[in-house]
């Protein structure tokens, strides 16, 4: 199932965080399976503790399914003088989760994260691959009310 | 070649790309093209142009001027003004005086010299600045040798962070005798309040690539690996087009010029972890690894990824070298100050009235780089601190800003340049707070190897959270710099070394705040 993201890289250990990412981009719920770990263990012939190993090292990764959006709120330092902590609030509050957790609806995941190179214009979130920064209460409210909006 | 009366450089960097910048520039080439300009008036994409917090910016060339926080709504008045009147709209330029006090962001650039002014996108403008000479003549003119040589002599200390003599470091490696030998930038990146990597290689991916090419030659490596951070699309898309153009024109690949030297250039991507910014660490990730720092010695130099010698440098400390092969070492010794050359990049932000980037002359104090370009504190507040060299660094009080920017006048203060980082905090900041979110960064990055510092960071956190929440006492703060001198003697790697930075001069040169919080 996850053949055509595997096989895009030739069969080399090196290629492992690269595959990892493919798979997880690539999955509707924007984790990395058990049967993803199988079939990448079978292919490059490294062990699945390996894989968790790696999986589990990363930020970036996650074994476990998450929400269509992944939002990840920079926490370090530069962020957190400028407000993170407000920003924090603002997104538990709108979306009724705890960091780490998905919405009911599947929609989003809330996740902190260290420093993503975009400080000069701090609070800074990402959400998929689009970064977000400057952001103030009512910046929050408008981009996840954007994103529902473009889900209906 | 088309000649243009005038040219307008948008600057297209994961900032503007917030601020809708893309359907600025097609609102504007409409308005162009509306107002029969379009032969007249040239749009060039280009990397960042400096300035931050500033939502969309151009400048227009000849005149020098520079439009910030551009909305849609302002591109008919910016084009029948500007364009059809000749008339500049004052209010949108950048305070003038600003940028001709400090010769904003187009000073004598080593680095960034084409950083907003030419089209990342297009090797032929890169070669038309005299790109790619360096290259050629590394190549064609110069031996190995000659190549360490040089840089030994142009006195070059990288950019990472610890700021170890490049030319030094290469010559390590140049002599072995071995089948495959390796370059690696190190484009990870991760110190909080750090971004000049990312905007030299959104905004020059070619000068990067010169570099890297420069020092394989120099140091017999047929193959350079760019591991990046994976949240860097933008600089991503850009290596990778600027790579496929340097094959089609043949500075890559093959016998290259016509010699005998082959290199090919690959990227790795990262994933997530601020340790794998260790060198060893991101030989281990490389290899498709848990990113765990490896036993120094050997030295990467020696043995590194797959066992070869390699050779890890910094973006900025790699993106210098074109300049140095092409003009010589003398040229570029004579920048900066005695034992630390050339310029450096920075990145100033915090609460500053214009958080952004320069690169300044090696050896210029801290105060004309916040008061200078970062145009001050906002809002009419006080200083109070700045946190200098990222979160592996120092909180430095006001009665210390004139410290020289440099590696040796910092280290009297016990202050490092680190990555370059200037986080500047007003009156309002409290010590005990900053501290706090270093410590825990620190907690969150460690790779909990070695124990020093997997549990020194928690008991350092735990102590800083208390005093956070008011239960903490005095002894506490001698405490925590005992346990993060201990850290720093015998944690594995640099990581948990660097805890006492922070920690000692927070407390140090705050004490108050601290005290405060134990009444
Ligand atoms: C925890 C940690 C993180 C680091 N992160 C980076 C980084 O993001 N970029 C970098 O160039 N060097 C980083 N370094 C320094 C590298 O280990 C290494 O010294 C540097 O890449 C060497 O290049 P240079 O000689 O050109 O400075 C880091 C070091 C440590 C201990
Ligand atoms: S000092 Fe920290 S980051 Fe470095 S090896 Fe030890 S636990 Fe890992
Ligand atoms: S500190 Fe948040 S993006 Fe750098």
């Amino acid at each position: 199932m996850y053949e055509k993201f595997i096989k895009k890289y030739a069969p080399t250990k090196d290629n492992l965080i690269y595959i990892l990412h493919e798979i997880q981009d690539n999955h509707p719920q924007q984790y990395v399976s058990e049967e993803a770990v199988q079939e990448v263990s079978e292919y490059l012939k490294v062990s699945p503790a390996h894989i968790y190993g790696v999986l589990t090292f990363y930020t970036m990764f996650s074994t476990k399914p998450r929400g269509k959006n992944i939002i990840r709120l920079c926490e370090s330092p530069p962020c957190f003088l400028r407000g993170s902590e407000q920003i924090l609030k603002k997104l538990k509050e709108s979306l009724d989760v705890k960091i780490g957790e998905t919405t009911k609806d599947g929609l989003f995941t809330l996740e902190l994260c260290a420093c993503l190179g975009v400080c000069g214009n701090a609070p800074v979130m990402m959400i998929n691959e689009d970064v977000y920064g400057d952001l103030t209460e009512k910046k929050v409210e408008k981009i996840i009310n954007d994103i529902k909006g473009r889900q209906e | 070649m088309k000649f243009y009366r005038s040219h307008i450089l948008i600057g297209i960097d994961d900032s503007s790309l917030q601020s809708g910048v893309k359907e600025i520039e097609n609102s504007l080439r409409q308005e162009l093209d509306k107002n029969n300009l379009s032969d007249e008036v040239n749009i060039l994409e280009t990397g960042t142009l400096g300035y931050f917090g500033t939502g969309v910016s151009i400048t227009v060339y000849p005149d020098q001027i520079t439009y910030v926080n551009i909305t849609k709504e302002d591109i008919p008045e910016i084009v029948s003004e500007h364009f059809l009147k000749g008339r500049p709209v004052r209010r949108l330029m950048l305070d003038k005086e600003f940028t001709s006090k400090y010769d904003f962001g187009y000073k004598r650039r080593i680095v960034l010299e084409n950083s907003g002014l030419i089209d990342p996108e297009n090797i032929e403008e890169y070669i038309g600045t005299g790109g790619y000479e360096g290259w050629e003549k590394a190549l064609t003119e110069m031996k190995p040798n000659q190549i360490v040589e040089e840089v030994k002599q142009s006195g070059l200390r990288g950019r990472g962070g610890a700021g170890f003599p490049t030319g030094l470091k290469w010559s390590f490696t140049a002599p072995l005798e071995v089948e495959q030998k390796y370059v690696v930038v190190n484009a990870d990146e991760g110190e909080p309040g750090t971004f000049k990597d990312r905007l030299i290689m959104e905004g020059d991916p070619h000068k990067l690539l010169e570099g890297v090419m420069i020092a394989s030659r120099a140091v017999g490596a047929s193959k350079a690996y760019i591991y990046i951070r994976g949240e860097y699309k933008l600089c991503i898309q850009r290596l990778q087009h600027a790579i496929k153009q340097a094959y089609d024109y043949g500075i890559l690949g093959k016998n290259i010029f016509g010699s005998d030297f082959n290199l090919d250039i690959y990227l790795k991507i990262g994933a997530g972890a601020y340790v794998c910014g260790e060198e060893t660490a991101l030989i281990e990730s490389m290899e498709g690894n848990r990113g765990n720092p490896r036993n120094k010695p050997p030295f990467p130099g020696v043995e590194g990824a797959w066992k070869a010698p390699t050779v890890v440098n910094n973006v900025e400390t790699l993106a210098n070298v074109p300049s140095i092969i092409k003009n010589g070492a003398d040229w570029y010794a004579a920048f900066g100050v005695e034992g630390c050359t050339g310029s450096k990049v920075y990145t100033i932000l915090g609460d500053v009235k214009h958080p952004g980037l320069c690169e300044v002359d090696m050896g210029t104090p801290l105060r004309t780089i916040i008061d200078g370009y970062g145009g001050g504190i906002k809002d009419g507040k006080e200083f109070k601190a700045a946190l200098v060299g990222g979160a592996a660094g120092v909180f430095l009080p006001n009665k210390m800003l004139d410290v020289k920017m440099d590696f040796n006048s910092l280290q009297e203060y016990a202050a490092v340049l680190g990555s370059g980082a200037i986080l500047v905090m007003n009156e309002d900041a409290d010590m005990v707070d900053m501290l706090w979110s270093v410590i825990r960064f620190f907690r969150h990055e460690s790779c909990g190897k070695c124990s020093p510092c997997a549990n020194g960071n928690e008991i350092l956190y735990r102590l800083i959270t208390d005093i956070r929440n008011g239960k903490g006492k005095e002894e506490d703060l001698e405490h925590m710099i005992m346990l993060s001198e201990t850290m720093k003697e015998s944690s594995f790697c640099a990581l948990g070394q660097s805890l006492l930075l922070p920690v000692k001069s927070a407390i140090e040169n705050f004490r108050e705040d601290f005290l405060a919080r134990m009444k």
